[in-house]
């Protein structure tokens, strides 16, 4: 089956984050395809390189890196969300005149037409939100 | 394009969070994707449609206008739930755009009849 998977809440504030990985995780091993991760509301904040959790806490923001390198995974991030909180690519920091920019390895800063794509083109759309 | 029934679920006060505002976004989005578009009012999602928004004590944008809007974009298909209007002492002369009363049972029906439920 074909999968898309919509995250709305930021990391280590909210287990949707945690259960959206999991879920992820679990859709893969059990040979499902995914078509796309999308990152809204809150959720943006999962999507910044700069988390520096304590060393005995999981790092959520790069375990969704490493999903993404090894599973080849689309993993978007609202751009209008993206921008209200400050995660920033090479793009907006130009378009923004933004000195910096923190979007980690993996995500893609795009529009929310890809999550509506995501919810036509996908067998199951699952939400993980507050 | 295949078209889908899209149902935005909107169970959350408008301006304590972020929610209905972002989720207004992705109905707007939706439209425009020429999807079969309806959006459910739930719990204090009600409020979101009360008339007369005044935020400028709050320092926020009122929306309250996008919900008129909504029909130039062919999206004319708002459900509000019958409990959730009556716990709240509401009724539908305090609603800001015309709306479909429901029950819970009828909504319940309407929801498990959409191809993407997206709840805010």
């Amino acid at each position: 089956m074909k999968y898309s998977i919509l995250v709305n809440e930021g990391p280590y504030t909210h287990q949707a984050s945690d259960s959206a990985y999991q879920f992820a995780k679990a859709v893969l091993a059990k040979g499902h395809e995914i078509f796309r991760i999308f990152f809204y509301h809150d959720g943006v904040n999962n999507a910044t390189r700069l988390t520096t959790p304590p060393q005995d806490d999981r790092n959520i923001v790069n375990r969704w890196s490493k999903l993404a390198e090894d599973h080849k995974l689309d993993m978007v991030v609202c751009v209008a969300a993206a921008q209200r909180r400050g995660i920033v690519d090479e793009g907006e920091a130009k378009r923004n005149g933004k000195d910096a920019t923190n979007l980690a390895p993996g995500f893609r800063i795009s529009g929310l037409g890809q999550l509506v794509e995501a919810g036509i083109q996908s067998d199951r759309l699952v939400t993980f939100g507050d | 394009m295949t078209i889908k029934k899209f149902m935005f679920v909107n169970r959350k006060a408008p301006y304590g969070t972020v929610y209905a505002l972002e989720s207004l976004e992705v109905v707007l989005i939706a439209a425009a994707f020429e999807q079969d578009v309806s959006l459910a009012f739930l719990d204090d999602g009600v409020y979101q449609l009360k008339k007369g928004h005044s935020t400028k004590g709050i320092e926020m944008k009122a929306f309250e206008k996008t919900y008129g809007a909504l029909e130039d974009y062919d999206v004319t298909k708002l459900f509000v739930d019958e409990e959730s209007l009556a716990a709240r002492g509401l009724t539908t002369d305090d609603l800001c755009v015309p709306v479909e009363v429901m029950s819970r049972v009828q909504l319940g029906k309407m929801i498990e009849d959409q191809d993407v439920v997206l709840s805010f």
